[in-house]
């Protein structure tokens, strides 16, 4: 049974690349049937965070599922009402619409007077849903391997459990063992691991066309910085006494190189921020621009689609080719991505950890 | 500039969300998981550390056995020669003390006979003597008489004695 799932899900992928996301980009198409074709920004809408889940159109008809718009005005305090009420970011409501104009483009603005206004928006948009999606999946998921454990620990592991077992395995071993000491590691263990499978899972969704899948969840820049945030803060509450001393007085280096200019303090100062600032751009950077290769090479059927009708049947060969092959790319990045960040972080708590710096400190 | 700007609703939600659910697996899934992975990892290297241990242990029980074995070997075999030894020697007493009796019973019997013999010629010898003494007389008591009957009566004597004795 469970293998049918698994069967079915990469059917999802490997099929629904193109079959669904043809179906997407069609109505993209007939939506704008007088209006000409805008690859900017189709590519845009499609990995911009979203206040409904579009799913599909037909005709002139959208199918998506409404989300729940919680804002707090300051003018007008809480509202929450479901994004349906926008008609597809057509129309206005209670005063609020959806912004088609810089600087607030795509966000929800707040008409007073004639003046726009940014409320404090949390609504549960597409993102925000999806990202709830993967972390269920990963609770579900890892919560009945933990019972299988503790129901037969003793027995080898079989089926999901198993193929689990080896991605553990290889954070526990590979990632976290290799860059922090001794013991210690277990302590970061909890998060390092949460930490692969929810970018990797967030990853994996993100490559699916059709829902729930599709959402940039992992190219999103404000779910990469928590990430990075939370391995910021870990980083700097774990760090001991060498680790402080080797940024702020670092053993080894020249001392006109520290006064009257503290230029080594002043670059490993910057280099505690500069570290989880490169992480969080990394991973948007990398997951936002294989979504958008992909879409890029889509809309080429219909930017010769829009030329000639027989032009964008003959491109849509190559491009379906090549979405494929960037597909299958993207999953190979998806792993790397999350190997990436888990394994630097890892390196960052091992260096705020690290003890045989004691060492070199005596003989200073 | 939309996509570089991080949205504060998604920056909450996340935040929260993914701390609730680091919170949830650290405690009911990570910590399960690690803990039995662990055990078994132990429960593993045990297994395979009292294997290689009984392994030692039978070869050196085997080694043992071995020289056990050797010894009783070696026992056997000096036990066998001392007994062969024994043997041989027995035999070759035997032998002496055999060799030794028929010797002296041989001279006892040389001894004996040479006894009976110089009896019985001493005794033929007087034998021998007297009735010399006695044909002499009787010879002498009857020749004056027939010749020839002195001659059958000497036969005659002699007969006698012969049969007598």
């Amino acid at each position: 049974m469970k293998r049918i799932w698994l069967l079915a899900l990469l059917t999802i992928w490997s099929v629904g690349v193109y079959a669904t996301e043809a179906e997407k980009d069609t109505t993209v198409q007939s939506e704008h049937e007088t209006a000409k074709f805008e690859p900017g920004k189709f590519i845009i809408e499609h990995i911009s965070d979203s206040y409904e889940w579009h799913i599909l159109t037909y005709g002139q008809h959208h199918v998506s599922i409404p989300l729940p718009v919680l804002l707090y005005s300051q003018h007008t305090g809480f509202h929450v009402f479901m994004s349906s009420k926008f008609h597809h970011g057509q129309e206005p409501y209670n005063g609020f619409h959806i912004s088609h104009d810089e600087p607030n483009k795509g966000k929800i603005v707040e008409d007073v007077m004639g003046e726009m206004i940014v409320p404090l928006d949390i609504s549960l948009t597409k993102n925000v849903v999806s990202i709830w999606f993967s972390l269920i999946i990963i609770t579900v998921l890892f919560i009945s391997i933990a019972r299988t454990y503790k129901r037969n620990p003793a027995s080898a592991p079989k089926g999901l459990q198993n193929a689990l077992e080896i991605i553990i395995l290889f954070v526990r071993d590979d990632i976290v063992k290799a860059s922090i000491q001794g013991k210690k590691h277990e302590k970061y263990l909890p998060f390092l691991l949460t930490l692969f499978f929810f970018i990797l899972i967030n990853n994996l969704l993100g490559l699916v066309p059709i829902f729930p899948g599709g959402a940039n969840v992992t190219g999103n820049i404000a779910v990469t910085m928590v990430l990075a945030l939370i391995t910021f803060l870990i980083t700097t509450f774990s760090g001991n006494k060498a680790y402080w001393l080797h940024i702020f007085n670092a053993p080894g280096v020249p001392w006109w190189l520290k006064f009257p200019l503290p230029l080594i303090p002043l670059i490993e100062f910057l280099g505690i921020f500069i570290k989880p600032f490169v992480l969080m751009v990394r991973l948007f950077a990398n997951i936002t621009a294989g979504h958008i290769i992909v879409l890029g090479f889509f809309s080429l059927i219909f930017i010769f689609g829009n030329l000639n009708m027989f032009a964008g049947y003959g491109v849509s060969v190559i491009s379906i080719a090549f979405t494929i092959f960037m597909t299958v790319l993207e999953l190979l990045v998806a792993f790397i991505q999350a190997y990436v960040f888990t394994l630097l972080s890892a390196i960052y708590f091992g260096m705020a950890t690290e003890e045989h710096l004691h060492h070199e400190e005596h003989h200073h | 500039m939309e996509l570089v700007t991080p949205g504060i609703g998604i920056l909450f939600w996340m935040l929260l969300s993914f701390s609730v659910v680091l919170f949830i697996l650290g405690k009911f899934a990570w910590k399960p998981i690690l803990n039995s992975l662990k055990e078994r990892e132990n429960s593993i290297d045990e297994a395979l550390s009292s294997a290689q241990k009984a392994k030692e242990e039978m070869s050196k029980i085997k080694s043992e056995n071995e020289v056990i074995l050797a010894e009783a070997a070696a026992q056997r075999d000096k036990m066998l020669k001392e007994a062969k030894d024994i043997k041989e020697q027995i035999i070759r007493d035997a032998k002496e003390l055999a060799t030794g009796e028929a010797t002296k019973l041989i001279e006892n019997a040389k001894v004996e006979i040479e006894n009976q013999k110089l009896a019985a010629l001493a005794e033929i010898k007087n034998v021998v003597a007297s009735l010399s003494v006695d044909i002499a007389e009787k010879v002498i008591g009857r020749e004056l008489e027939n010749k020839s009957q002195q001659m059958a009566y000497i036969e005659d004597s002699l007969k006698k004695i012969n049969l007598n004795k």
